[in-house]
């Protein structure tokens, strides 16, 4: 037997079509649409698309293909928390890759990861802006600036 | 009496503490029943300060520098109320060096005004350019804006005037403008903090453009990893539109100009500008082959002004003062300001809007005072992550346009990231391939694939495979990228990696009389 498609929630189809009509289902308001799908469902579930896709009156595979362009979606739920830590330049002059290695470490998975228990994702960033106060990283949509190695223990453990 | 405390709202100061700091002002001030004020105001940009807290007293405002909420109850004993000394104190704010040597045009409100208020705005001189610019005709705008020789700060440096000519020309029922903010150069965060800290300045210089291309329509492309910039602007689009300074009927002057604010979602390519058109009209961000201009076919094929956030809000002085008093600033043909931005190792690191040729030394050493811990500055990256790597003799260059493209090297959208002796250039070529195989929007091979060839020979290069057979081999890639690729992103990732090789050989593990060579 084929395994059945898992489907969405209807509450979650309400979702997705009333974000959609509150873009007036305008096909260039695909990102502020996904954005929105995200924010509210934690991701943006494959069978959304297909729902976006008549909305907009776009292919699924175009819906399909922005989904995947922009680092910002994702198809599959993250961690209860995401640290987005930056790898950009600035931050690398100031110690940055030591504080990345000391989360790997910390947290046990690597950049782009979720830890076993699904609590913490841990993701790359190419910069926020902070760079004068660096290593830099946004943590649950809340910025932070000049961490240190020494001090990500005690950034995890504010998030566990 | 009423005292007023400003605590930026700014990102980063935020990201040092500044929202608990304000909280516990607030509360220890209500416990200790004084009377006073705080303004959430923006950042001075003088990063290190943060979070920078100020003070009104009848001499000036005095600034207490990296409050942390432990510091509150000792900054109460101390009388900060009345500009009490303290070990934070930093004195008089607009007398600290770093902020008095600038020549700020753009920045002049930075620190001063509470973002969102249009009473603020108005008081410090806002909407002056917009109000000359709604009693002229389109044409005079552009001339105005043309004859200020003012160029493209988003990395470009086209000049805006020219820009907007040809949109003002094209005839058309419906013209667009569109503001890239999409600010993904590492060492740069002068946009963020126009758009946190003075947004009704971009709204001011995106209604011109529109006055002065004809174009009713606009959109400011923010990216994701900006989110209190995009609050903001939502915010003051808002509270301008209600107060007719945007919307239909500007200010009873029968003009309109609708803008909306559109998230980016964490492509680095979309700061290109047709990736950005792209993705704006709702696609992936790929970038387009160039012609047809933007300017003739842009968003949704319609005659587009594109610019960058500082290009938009150089506008409002250059209209308000006047084209002249604008172009006095700067040398040769880089004329005004630019605000340059200082990050990475520093010790000052921050925004030094000054007028173009200041050298390279006076940035990093005059004003950010060099690598911390008095560690030797080794290279300094120009421009982002495309801009080249310059070595420590290399500081007196002058920073214009010209001189600086004389050079090898690039302005960019002026970031400038300092680094000390510990870093280890190869690593740094190898990763400006591996963030262009990244970012990369796949559409042309020496961008898509050249990049990751790129990380590869590095690899070699680093592991001590054939050295000079994979440099020689590298540096033909390079050659293929710079002239093959469609656009910037591919185009110009060879200039850190062969800046590093040429300039660092060592740390390839090549000879150094290579460098020589090179020179």
């Amino acid at each position: 037997m084929i395994n059945p498609v898992p489907t969405l929630s209807p509450a979650a189809e309400r979702a997705v079509v009333s974000v959609c009509n509150s873009y007036h289902n305008k096909p260039d308001t695909l990102l502020e649409i996904l954005h929105d799908v995200q924010e509210q469902l934690g991701h943006v579930p494959e069978q959304s698309l297909p729902l976006i896709a008549a909305a907009l009156n776009l292919s699924r595979a175009e819906v399909y293909g922005v989904v995947t362009f922009y680092h910002d979606f994702h198809l599959n739920p993250k961690g209860q928390h995401v640290i987005k830590i930056c790898r950009a330049e600035a931050c690398q002059s100031a110690g940055g890759f030591a504080v990345i290695a000391a989360l790997e470490n910390t947290l046990q998975i690597k950049l782009g990861e979720t830890t076993a228990d699904g609590k913490i994702t841990l993701e790359a960033v190419y910069c926020l802006g902070l760079c004068p106060m660096g290593p830099a990283a946004l943590i649950d949509g809340k910025p932070k600036a000049a961490i240190k190695p020494d001090n990500v223990i005690a950034l995890v453990k504010e998030l566990a | 009496m009423m005292v007023k405390i400003f605590i930026p709202r700014d990102m980063l100061a935020k990201a040092l503490g500044a929202d608990a700091v304000a909280e516990a002002i607030a509360k220890a001030a209500q416990f200790k029943k004084l009377d006073v004020q705080i303004i959430r105001n923006s950042s001075r940009g003088m990063a290190w300060l943060e979070p920078l807290v100020e003070v009104e007293t009848p001499e000036g405002r005095i600034g207490y520098g990296g409050v942390q909420p432990a510091d509150v109850e000792s900054l109460f004993a101390a009388n900060f109320l009345a500009g009490g000394r303290h070990r934070l104190g930093q004195g008089l704010v607009e007398e600290i060096q770093f902020l008095k040597n600038q020549n700020r045009l753009t920045f002049a409100r930075a620190g001063i005004t509470d973002p969102l208020s249009l009473d603020d705005y108005i008081a410090h001189g806002g909407f002056a350019g917009l109000k000359k610019a709604l009693a002229m005709k389109g044409a005079d705008i552009v001339k105005e804006v043309v004859e200020s020789g003012l160029r493209g700060r988003g990395g470009a440096g086209f000049p805006t005037g020219i820009k907007w000519k040809t949109v003002s020309d094209a005839t058309c029922a419906q013209k667009y403008v569109c503001c890239n903010a999409d600010e993904g150069d590492s060492g740069t965060f002068a946009d963020r903090m126009v758009m946190e800290g003075d947004p009704f300045m971009l709204i001011e210089g995106l209604v011109i453009a529109g006055l002065a291309g004809g174009a009713t329509k606009g959109y400011i492309y923010i990216r994701s990893e900006y989110p209190d910039a995009i609050a903001t602007m939502k915010e003051a689009i808002v509270i301008a539109t209600q107060n007719h300074w945007l919307g239909e009927n500007i200010q009873h002057s029968g003009k309109t100009f609708i803008l909306e604010v559109r998230r980016g979602a964490g492509a680095y390519i979309c700061g290109e500008e047709t990736a950005m058109l792209d993705s704006l009209e709702g696609k992936r961000g790929v970038v387009r082959a160039k012609p047809p201009l933007p300017a003739l076919e842009g968003l949704f094929g319609q005659p587009t002004i594109i610019n960058n956030v500082l290009s938009f809000c150089a506008v409002p002085y250059i209209l308000a003062k006047g084209a002249k008093a604008y172009a006095d600033y700067g040398m040769g043909r880089s004329r005004g300001t630019m605000p340059f931005q200082l990050g990475g190792n520093l010790k000052r690191g921050g925004i030094v809007e000054t007028a173009f040729g200041i050298t390279l030394r006076e940035l990093v050493e005059g004003f950010g005072g060099g690598p911390y811990m008095g560690k030797k500055l080794r290279a300094v990256q120009v421009g982002g992550p495309l801009g080249a790597y310059l070595s420590a003799d290399e500081l007196d260059i002058k920073m214009d346009y010209e001189t600086l493209a004389a050079n090898g090297a690039m302005l960019g959208h002026g970031g400038i990231v300092v680094f000390d002796g510990s870093v280890d250039m190869a690593a740094q070529a190898r990763f400006a391939m591996e963030f262009c195989a990244i970012e990369s929007c796949g559409k042309c091979t020496p961008c898509r694939i050249g990049s990751t060839r790129g990380v590869e020979v590095i690899d070699k290069i680093i592991a001590g495979e054939n050295r000079m057979a994979n440099a020689a081999l590298l540096e033909d890639l390079c050659t293929t990228m710079t002239d093959g690729s469609l656009c910037a992103m591919g185009g110009l990732t060879p200039m850190p990696v062969l800046s590093a090789l040429t300039k660092f050989p060592e740390d390839f593990g090549l000879p150094t009389h290579k460098k020589i060579a090179a020179e």
